[in-house]
């Protein structure tokens, strides 16, 4: 998934956001005029006004996924919602496609929505009285597409989802992960480039969560979509992400990927919020690499590296011999020791296996 | 001391208690004593209300208006005009419906005039023979919901049919079908409206509020002055009547929408349209139909209420039978009303829950299988229908229309039944009815009458502000002052009498009656059915039966509102004991509380919010039955109201007085409401 990220740094970014500020409150626009662009939270209160999000600057590019993280209340879903824009940004420039989209007009947007961009939610917000099939066929629907077509689409997405035989359920008649199946089906109706997901595992038990989080990649896998996705769940955050966002009170603290975050926090908050992520589920072959020496005894056992530690460690700790590590295209380019993965892991000795990150 | 009272709230109660009996014994009644009435300051109200009606009727904003029998343009009132073509519009729309289904010729007549057919014999729409509208009915009672529905229909169809009340029935229907889509439509664009400005919600509420509480009879004297006596006058007066909840439970419906709900439908790509009527609409729908229910209800509510101001049909008919005494035709004809209504009410729910199957692989046949059934009912029914022609020559055609009072009738059944008991109760009834009326009813009326209104505005205000402080104390004597500044304050006492009486025997048997219920499943869930049951039935039904059994005297009126005003005291009874959560029983019962304990401890004030409210329902209900009480006699404000029909100064008169009764149930209301919220959070529920 990284790959065609970096690889595509030199086109327009799909999405581009530009010193966005959300306030809510009556007189947000004076305030923010009068603030000149340093928005203070406690100013902000006494005059009424909520700080949503508070200057965010970005972009994301084409399959990219980004996660957005931080506490309840740090702006992630509106954030994220100004980018769809269910929130209409206070100040800044939101870029879709090189198209300016807060300067569109009804009509634009809607079309925007309809050819680019599916949201799930939280909740489902699946609609009660449509069932499954009539659910994830509204979007066509109010498309225009005929009934015939979009029913046709709709059954091609309940077998993605694995929904098949359950079409004329009521969402009622669902579980909640069959519900959010439904919601991800519905959002990915109109094959959309753009797919925004707020919290879509939250209001499952944990075990249907992993099993939605592997559907996840499996579709990912399938689609390659630029996503943007809100979680509080680090665990959930480094199995899926490319990159992750930081924020609190609004202010996008740091964007990185997920080793840097981990490794070089750039504020004390992200060190803080990021101290007890385990090492091993962040960091690649990479980072705990030393280099190739032709002479050295290799065992049989070969590592990918951009593995994450965690998947190959076992297998690593029990050779006694070194390990050699292999790039995409097979070819030898370091050697991995079971000592130097115990430093990393377990001496504390970040510095030095990040300084080979970076 | 001054401390204990400000904990207690009882003994603060108490405390009022002396006041008032002492404020009572120490004003004298005579006329100039203002602690005893107070003079009628807005006597005049009612006037200016007539006067600037009749300015906006009549004077105001005059156009030009073409007049075809004096070829000419000549100046006539604006307001005049549009209420015109009003009436006329809706008078149209429900006379097509009734041509539909008895057949006749004013429809034709309003395109081309009474010479043209009456010149031609051969224009008139025929009747749709009573076997295709039966079973045309069942058909979609089939197509909506299944055999059982299809069944209750037919069923419904023929009991009319067969009992000769086809042609009443079918111009309330027909009335109906015309009032209720309106008041539904109305509804819902109110609502919505009220959904998008808050504006719009702040000047609707209150308005809601007062035309929530204000009897039904109030509505029928301005609707006579814009629109005159007629069909559609009653069709507007019941779209009035059953607007208010329609609007409600829209709003409410909106309201308690996740705002993810709407999102979802905008990522969907909706443009406003879509969201309204795709999303937002269908989503709130429980609610919705609610209301659609409720405004069903209330139409058949009004069908005998709209018969005082033209309406043809069942409840013109049921109005002279009850004038007239004739409990066996009133009670068949109840039975119709009933019927119709139920059958309504289940077609509009399964209507709406009805859902389609994509997939499945139709053939032709099958996919019109209902207007193939319908097809083959019609030439069935019509082929019966000639036949009926031949075989009853001389006599009606059976099989085509059920002449009225024609059919099969028990009316001599019943009657006999009522003569029976009549005859062998005779001295029982009569020795209740007039210890009832003696012991009872006189007393307390005389003892309402005896109150100095000083002494009541003491006792009202001040149970106000123990429950709710200034503001809802403020509140109540703003309610009641209007009513003591008009020359009404003795009829209004009067209806209180009614009116808390009942209140107090119903829910006494309410709460006995769900408490009791609520101990067992089974039991909860007959009652419950038995609530339903009985809500359908509209109000003046319950006149028929207290009617045959003690004529025309306030017993009937109280033992009608007594059982009308139960239903809803039971209902929530039953839901307040229901919500109280079982761990909490449990724990009771573990701390070896006994039975009684334990209902009185933990039971009766956890379902106390609910009850309060059940409370506030049965005084809403209570209050429209005195009021239609005045239908068999009253001496209340209600016998105003009736009066103020037939009355040249109607309109001023109706409203206020409308308003007078719509003020004595916001003042009880405002009581309830806080109280019942104050518990609520004293228990943790809200
Ligand atoms: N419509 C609104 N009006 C006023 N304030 C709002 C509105 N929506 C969000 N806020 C405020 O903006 C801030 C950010 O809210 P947001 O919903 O983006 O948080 P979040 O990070 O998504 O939290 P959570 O994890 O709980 O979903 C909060 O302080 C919230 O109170
Ligand atoms: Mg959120």
């Amino acid at each position: 998934m990284s790959t065609q990220a970096e690889t595509s740094t030199s086109v327009e970014p799909v999405i581009r956001c530009d010193s966005v500020y959300m306030i809510f409150g009556d007189n947000a626009h004076s305030m923010l005029k009068q603030a000149n662009g340093v928005v203070d939270h406690a100013k902000f209160h006494e005059a009424g006004c909520i700080v949503g999000v508070n200057n965010a600057s970005f972009e994301v590019h084409k399959g990219e996924l980004l996660i957005i993280m931080g506490l309840s209340g740090s702006g992630k879903s509106t954030l994220m919602r100004c980018i769809a824009r269910l929130n209409e940004a206070t100040a800044g420039k939101i870029y879709i496609d090189g198209e300016d989209i807060l300067s569109m007009n009804d009509k634009q947007l809607i079309e925007l929505r309809r050819s680019k961009m599916g949201m799930v939610f939280q909740s489902f917000a699946l609609l009660p009285h449509k069932t499954v099939l009539e659910n994830i066929a509204f979007p066509l629907q109010v498309k225009g597409v005929s009934t015939e077509d979009s029913m046709q689409r709709a059954k091609e997405m309940v077998d993605l989802v694995s929904l098949t035989g359950r079409e004329n359920y009521f969402p009622r008649q669902l579980s909640g992960g069959q519900q959010q199946r439904v919601g991800i089906a519905r959002s990915l109706a109109i094959e959309p480039d753009i797919w925004f997901l707020d919290e879509p595992f939250s209001a499952l038990d944990p075990l249907i969560r992993k099993e939605m989080q592997d559907e996840f990649l499996r579709l990912q896998d399938v689609l390659g979509k630029t996503i943007l996705f809100v979680t509080h769940d680090f665990d959930e955050a480094l199995r899926l992400a490319d990159r992750i966002a930081i924020m609190k009170d609004g202010i996008i603290e740091q964007l990185d990927t997920p080793s840097n975050i981990v490794l070089n926090p750039a504020t004390e908050y992200v060190r803080k919020f990021t101290e007890e992520v385990p090492r091993e589920k962040v960091l690649k072959i990479e980072a705990v690499m030393d280099p190739y020496d032709p002479n050295e005894d290799f065992s049989d056992l070969k590592v990918q590296k951009d593995a994450i530690i965690e998947t190959v460690a076992e297998d690593v700790l029990n050779t006694d011999k070194a390990v050699a590590v292999v790039d995409a295209a097979g070819e030898i380019v370091g050697a991995l020791h079971a000592s130097h993965i115990v430093h990393v892991l377990f001496g504390g000795h970040a510095d030095d296996a990040a300084e080979k990150a970076s | 001391m001054i401390e204990a009272l400000r904990q207690k709230k009882h003994l603060q109660f108490v405390l009022l208690l002396v006041i008032f009996v002492l404020l009572c014994l120490i004003i004298t009644p005579s006329e100039g004593n203002w602690f005893w009435r107070l003079p009628p300051l807005i006597q005049k109200l009612p006037g200016i209300i007539t006067s600037s009606v009749d300015y906006i009727m009549f004077d105001w904003w005059l156009i030009d208006v073409w007049d075809p029998d004096i070829e000419d343009y000549e100046e006539k009132p604006m307001m005049n005009q549009f209420t015109r073509s009003a009436s006329g519009l809706i008078l149209f729309m429900i006379e097509f419906v009734r041509e539909i289904f008895l057949g006749g010729v004013k429809t034709i007549v309003t395109f081309s005039g009474w010479d043209w057919a009456t010149e031609n014999e051969w224009a008139r729409w025929p009747a749709l023979p009573w076997t295709v509208v039966a079973g045309g009915a069942a058909i979609l009672g089939y197509a909506l919901q299944g055999p059982r529905l299809a069944l209750f229909v037919g069923f419904t169809f023929v009991y009319i049919a067969v009992f000769g009340q086809w042609e009443p029935s079918m111009e309330t229907l027909s009335f109906v079908l015309i009032a209720a889509p309106m008041a539904v439509l109305l509804g819902l664009v109110l609502g919505v409206w009220a959904f998008k400005s808050k504006t719009v919600e702040m000047v609707l509420n209150p308005i809601l509020n007062v035309m929530q509480i204000m009897p039904h009879f109030s509505y029928l004297v301005p609707v006579v002055v814009f629109f005159g006596i007629g069909d559609h006058a009653g069709a507007i007066a019941t779209v009035i009547f059953a607007t208010p909840p329609m609007v409600r439970l829209t709003l409410l419906g909106l309201k308690k929408l996740s705002p993810e709900v709407a999102e979802a439908g905008l990522m969907s790509g909706c443009n406003n349209r879509q969201l309204l009527f795709k999303v937002l609409i269908p989503t709130a729908r429980r609610d919705i139909l609610i209301g659609v229910n409720q405004v069903i209800m209330s139409c058949l509510a009004m069908v005998v209420i709209a018969s005082l101001i033209g309406a043809k049909g069942l409840g013109n008919n049921l109005l002279i039978a009850l004038n007239q005494l004739r409990i066996g035709l009133a009670l068949e004809l109840g039975v119709c009303i009933v019927l119709i209504a139920i059958m309504l009410d289940r077609l509009s729910l399964a209507w709406a829950d009805k859902q389609v199957d994509y997939f499945a692989d139709l053939s032709f046949v099958e996919r019109h299988k209902f207007s193939l059934m319908f097809g083959v009912v019609f030439v069935v029914g019509v082929i019966l229908a000639l036949i009926g022609s031949l075989v009853f020559k001389e006599d009606f055609n059976y099989l085509y229309l059920i002449p009225h009072n024609k059919g099969l009738t028990t009316q001599d059944f019943w009657q006999a039944g009522v003569d029976w008991i009549w005859d062998t109760f005779f001295y029982a009834l009569k020795g209740f009815n007039e210890w009832l009326i003696v012991q009872v009813l006189v007393p307390v009326k005389t003892a309402y009458l005896a109150m100095p209104v000083f002494a009541t505005f003491v006792l009202t205000m001040g149970i106000g502000y123990i429950v709710g402080g200034v503001r809802v104390g403020l509140a109540v004597g703003g309610f009641l002052l209007f009513i003591a500044l008009t020359e009404w304050w003795d009829r209004a006492l009067i209806t209180a009498y009614l009116m808390t009486l009942s209140v107090l025997i119903s829910t006494a048997i309410g709460i006995a009656a769900g408490t009791i219920c609520s101990q067992h499943p089974v039991s909860t869930r007959i009652m419950l059915t038995i609530c339903d049951t009985f809500q359908t039935f509209p109000s003046f039904i319950y006149l028929i039966p207290v009617m045959m059994l003690f004529g025309v005297t306030d017993t009937s009126v109280l033992i009608a509102i007594v059982v009308y005003a139960t239903v809803p005291a039971t209902r929530y009874t039953i839901q307040g004991m229901l919500s109280v959560p079982p761990q909490l029983q449990e724990a009771g019962s573990m701390s070896g509380v006994s039975r009684v304990q334990r209902y009185l401890s933990i039971e009766l004030p956890m379902a106390f919010p609910h009850i309060a409210l059940g409370i506030n329902q049965t005084v809403v209900f209570a209050l429209s039955m005195v009021i239609i009480g005045a239908l068999i006699g009253t001496d209340d404000l209600g016998q105003l109201i009736l009066k103020s029909l037939s009355d040249k100064d109607g309109v001023g008169n109706g409203l206020v007085l409308g308003l007078c009764v719509a003020f004595i149930g916001l003042a009880i209301d405002q009581v309830l409401r806080t109280w019942a919220n104050q518990r609520k959070k004293a228990l943790g529920l809200a």
